[in-house]
């Protein structure tokens, strides 16, 4: 038996104005084995460290339960202040009695109750605990960026910096993602390529960059400081090696008709295409559901006009095995689609656009020119109207219950730009509030409203009625309090933003964990906010929540420096909560083997003494505790009850149930 | 399968043609709609007041007379069917209104809103399916190009009517989809019919309707169908120059076969 301190502790109010601390350390120090038990108001603190230390010492205490928050919060804390003190950090327990027991009671007399029996659980676990030692594994000195965004380059270039090699993974055909579509970019109205795309020519130079364009990570395998990733290079029947980027094949392709996606389908494009002239890589790209050649074989014009022999139709997707340390995910946002939204008339009239492609239609290398013409007609618009939160700040099912972030600004930016560059323009924002957090931002909305005479109506826009070549918008002015009417020649649509497709099944190959609105979690919302949970995999930009770009480029430019932190170890230490099967009861079955996610479990045949100096040959499991992450998948799918997971052991658990039954 | 069957007042008046061709086609789907016994008037206008109740008792009597047989109540009528789900969500969630029900009604036990109520298009989609009647059609509308109307009353309040979305519903356009004919689809399809306001201001429900003709016929729609008697009033006798607007059940009735047989 142990000699248990119990350590209640109250967080402040946060505990203590629901469980009657007092009392839970009270009854806990009649439990078996506890020699010394008190409380006290934040355990955590300098002061409350050194108590613990310091009873560790006066009470030769062999076994610790704290009863506070959850160990994901402070685990590693407590278990420091003992080791320190000389005890194992593994002969440490959490009771966890705030997230599961005040946070979520009202009543202080249950609440107090559960708070003991969360104690006492404990203290039995931590009789049958045993000291464990950590062992260490190395880390693999590479990173991999998964998306070529400006968080991604960020990111990468600021790995690089640091003398680390690192990979950029991009599904599209170049680098540069969202920020390669936009026009200018609030609150100092740069034009965007102008500060991008040095940066994407930088990640291409830097010679420990490495960028996989058209590719996407295929699986994942493997944990912190050693991941194992299969990246796919999808064939775009284009030898990267040999392509000059000179555009030739571009021109030639007789395939006219394919909408170009890098202006939203505002335009066409050919079957082979570099997606703008600041591509990187400045590579063309065949469009398989389009090229006549690859479809039918009959064409092969750009293969004659290839004057460097580039044009490969027999190419495949190629596979490349690479090892990292780290993961950066940096996968993006992308505006929701409008179908939902008809009654703003998206998919009835072509003079209704969504903000992107108001930025395509403003931008001198998009579909106009730089001339904001209507789609319809090619006229110039003299009314527009901005509705804004299309899909955003919504209280059903079918748009997101998030504020998009970003579109007060850019909204701001458009109505600004129009009467800046069309004085003749008439332009209205709807809007339910105007949100503008940031560094010259209100500075900024306010420039729009006073100096440039954008109309800000307070109040939704109802229904856009398309007819007789105008938009008919029917609109409430809640501080007018009266109904409007507009008739515009162009309507704007701030589309709400979420994660890129991709996200969701890259989570689940990375087992990094999501919210509701499939953005990456964060391990702490305020104090861990560029790590995922899961060890080695880092966040940067949208991917984790809507941002703008100085708030993207700031975070990938954090999990960079946590990257760094990481790749700078020689080794990590390991968990040592591992599995451990039991030879004699192990019976071979190979049900544990399957259920491995991380290919820690191998089986050998081994020799046993038998009956009468007989010896057998039986197939036993066998656990490589450098690779096992201690997730405990396997002792669930043991059938005999060989395996046992080090500090989580079925006889832990059962204690733990006895305890809270008793 | 039979349902109980509130017709309201209407469908026994001017609104005719939206009672007949509903019966007769739901035999030819294979459903019986069971006329209730001494049916009262719906309340007509669903009560705003919190403590209006007196108004809601004759609804009530209706969902509890098809409750007692163990059936759904199926209504036709559009604002029938709008006054009788929301009084009887209101049974279903206030308990205030339960208790002062079953005092009214001197019920043992409260009446909590038990009977499911549903338009008859529900039924179409819900418990026959479109895919169903689809397979039924004998006589496939092709080529007409149909606008549906839907009016007020069957989408609004959406989380009370749990009828469709009401800013785009598709019921409509997905019936029509399945009697062979083309859905037009235009943005003024749910807007205001001017609704009782012909009573007092004709000019107003005339700008309605010809807002709502115009953006109709701009769309290549060249003729209409709705399921509310009022709308269709208002549709055929405000509009300058309007479509040719007609119940969906007559075109049910029609593609199904059922008003050819009729004559």
């Amino acid at each position: 038996m142990q000699r248990v301190g119990v350590f209640v502790c109250w967080c402040g109010s946060n505990i203590a104005a629901t469980v009657d601390v007092e009392k839970v350390a009270e009854v806990l120090a009649k439990e078996p084995g506890v020699v010394f038990s008190t409380n006290y108001q934040y355990m955590c603190s300098q002061a409350g460290q050194e108590m613990i230390q310091e009873s560790i010492r006066k009470y030769n205490l062999t076994g610790v339960v704290i009863c506070s928050c959850s160990p994901r919060m402070h685990e590693n804390t407590f278990r420091k202040t003992c080791e320190k003190a000389g005890l194992n950090p593994y002969m440490v327990e959490i009771a966890n009695i705030r997230e599961q027991c005040s946070w979520i009671h009202k009543d202080k007399d249950t609440a107090t109750e559960k708070a003991i029996i969360l104690g006492r659980a404990a203290i039995a676990k931590v009789h049958l605990n045993a000291p464990l030692t950590a062992g260490t594994s190395p880390v693999k000195k590479r990173a991999l960026v998964i998306g070529g965004g400006i968080a991604g380059i960020q990111t990468a270039l600021d790995i690089a910096d640091a003398g680390f090699d690192v990979d950029i993974v991009e599904k599209e055909p170049t680098i540069g993602g969202k920020m390669t579509q936009i026009d200018k970019t609030f609150p100092t109205l740069d034009c965007a390529a102008c500060i991008l795309t040095p940066k994407m020519v930088d990640a291409a130079q830097n010679e420990r960059i490495h960028i996989y364009s058209y590719s996407e990570v295929s699986s994942v395998r493997g944990f912190v400081g050693n991941f194992k990733v299969t990246i796919k290079k999808k064939a775009r029947f284009v030898d990267e090696t040999k392509c000059t980027g000179c555009g030739l094949c571009t021109e030639k392709c007789p395939q006219k008709k394919v909408p170009n996606l890098f202006n939203l389908g505002l335009d066409n494009r050919r079957a082979i295409y570099i997606p703008f002239a600041q591509a990187v890589p400045k590579v063309a790209t065949i469009d398989a559901d389009y090229c006549t050649m690859l479809k039918s074989g009959k064409c092969g014009v750009c293969s004659k006009v290839c004057t460097a022999g580039a044009i490969d139709y027999q190419q495949k997707d190629a596979f490349i095995e690479q090892e990292y340390g780290a993961i950066v995910v940096a996968t993006g946002f992308n505006p929701i689609k409008l179908d939902k939204y008809d009654e703003f008339a998206y998919s009835q009239s072509p003079d209704v656009v969504t903000s992107l492609e108001f930025e395509r239609l403003m931008n001198a290398a998009g579909p106009t020119g730089g001339t904001l013409l209507r789609p319809s007609d090619g006229q110039h618009p003299h009314t527009i109207v901005f509705v804004q939160c299309v899909g955003s700040r919504c209280d059903d099912s079918k748009g997101k219950p998030y504020c998009s972030k970003i579109c007060c600004m850019y909204t701001a930016k458009h109505a600004m730009l129009c009467r800046e560059k069309y004085p003749d323009t008439d332009v209205y924002v709807f809007y339910i509030d105007v949100r503008t957090p940031g560094k010259n931002f209100d500075e900024f909305y306010r420039r729009a409203v006073e100096e440039y005479g954008v109309h800000y109506v307070k109040g939704m826009v109802g229904k856009v009625v398309p007819e007789n070549g105008k938009l008919k918008v029917q609109a409430s002015d809640l501080i007018g309090n009266q109904q409007l009417h507009i008739d515009a020649d162009m309507v704007v649509l701030a589309a709400a933003i979420e994660p890129d497709k991709s996200a969701r099944p890259l989570a689940t190959m990375l087992t990094a964990s999501m919210d509701t609105n499939d953005f990456f979690t964060e391990a702490h919302p305020k104090l861990r906010p560029v790590e995922s949970p899961t060890a080695g995999i880092f966040l940067s930009g949208a991917c984790q929540g809507p941002k703008d770009i100085p708030e993207t480029v700031a975070q990938a430019s954090a999990a960079a420096a946590k990257v760094i932190g990481l790749l700078n170890k020689d080794h990590l230490i390991c968990n040592p909560c591992t599995a451990t099967p039991d030879e004699m009861m192990c019976n071979g079955c190979s049900s544990c083997e399957k259920v491995c996610p991380y290919g820690a479990i191998t089986y050998i045949d081994k020799e046993f003494r038998g009956p009468n100096r007989t010896t057998l040959i039986r197939r036993v499991a066998q656990v490589n505790p450098a690779v096992c992450q201690g997730c405990g998948a396997c002792t669930v799918a043991c059938p005999s009850g060989a395996m046992d997971l080090k500090g989580f052991s079925n006889k832990q658990i059962m204690a733990e149930v006895d305890a809270i039954c008793r | 399968m039979t349902y109980s069957y509130f017709p309201g007042c209407t469908l026994k008046t001017k609104g005719k043609d939206l009672d007949i061709w509903g019966r007769a086609s739901a035999e030819a789907l294979g459903f019986t709609l069971e006329e209730l016994p001494d049916w009262q008037c719906c309340g007509a206008v669903y009560p705003m007041a919190r403590d209006e109740i007196a108004t809601k008792l004759s609804s009530v009597r209706a969902l509890m007379a098809a409750g007692e047989k163990g059936q759904a109540l199926v209504t036709l009528c559009s604002a029938c069917h709008h006054v009788i789900k929301r009084v009887n969500n209101d049974l279903r969630t206030d308990e205030a209104i339960r208790d002062k029900v079953a005092r009214y009604l001197k019920l043992e036990t409260p009446y909590a809103g038990e009977t499911d109520v549903l338009h008859y298009l529900e039924v179409l989609r819900d418990k026959i399916g479109f895919d169903k009647l689809k397979e039924k059609v004998v006589n496939p509308l092709t080529g007409r190009k149909i606008g549906a109307y839907y009016g007020c009353m069957l989408l609004r309040p959406a989380q009370e009517m749990g009828f469709d979305d009401p800013e785009n519903p598709t019921i409509l356009e997905d019936f029509i989809r399945a009697i062979g004919a083309e859905p037009v689809i235009y943005a003024r399809r749910n807007e205001c019919c001017g609704g009782y306001c012909t009573i007092k201001d004709k000019g107003f429900a005339t700008k309605q309707v010809d807002a709502i003709m115009d953006n109709a016929k701009a769309c290549g729609a060249e003729e209409l169908i709705t399921a509310c008697p009022l709308c269709l009033y208002n549709l055929k006798e405000n509009a300058t120059e309007g479509l040719p607007v007609a119940y969906f059940t007559e075109l049910l009735a029609e593609a199904l076969g059922v008003k050819e047989a009729a004559k």
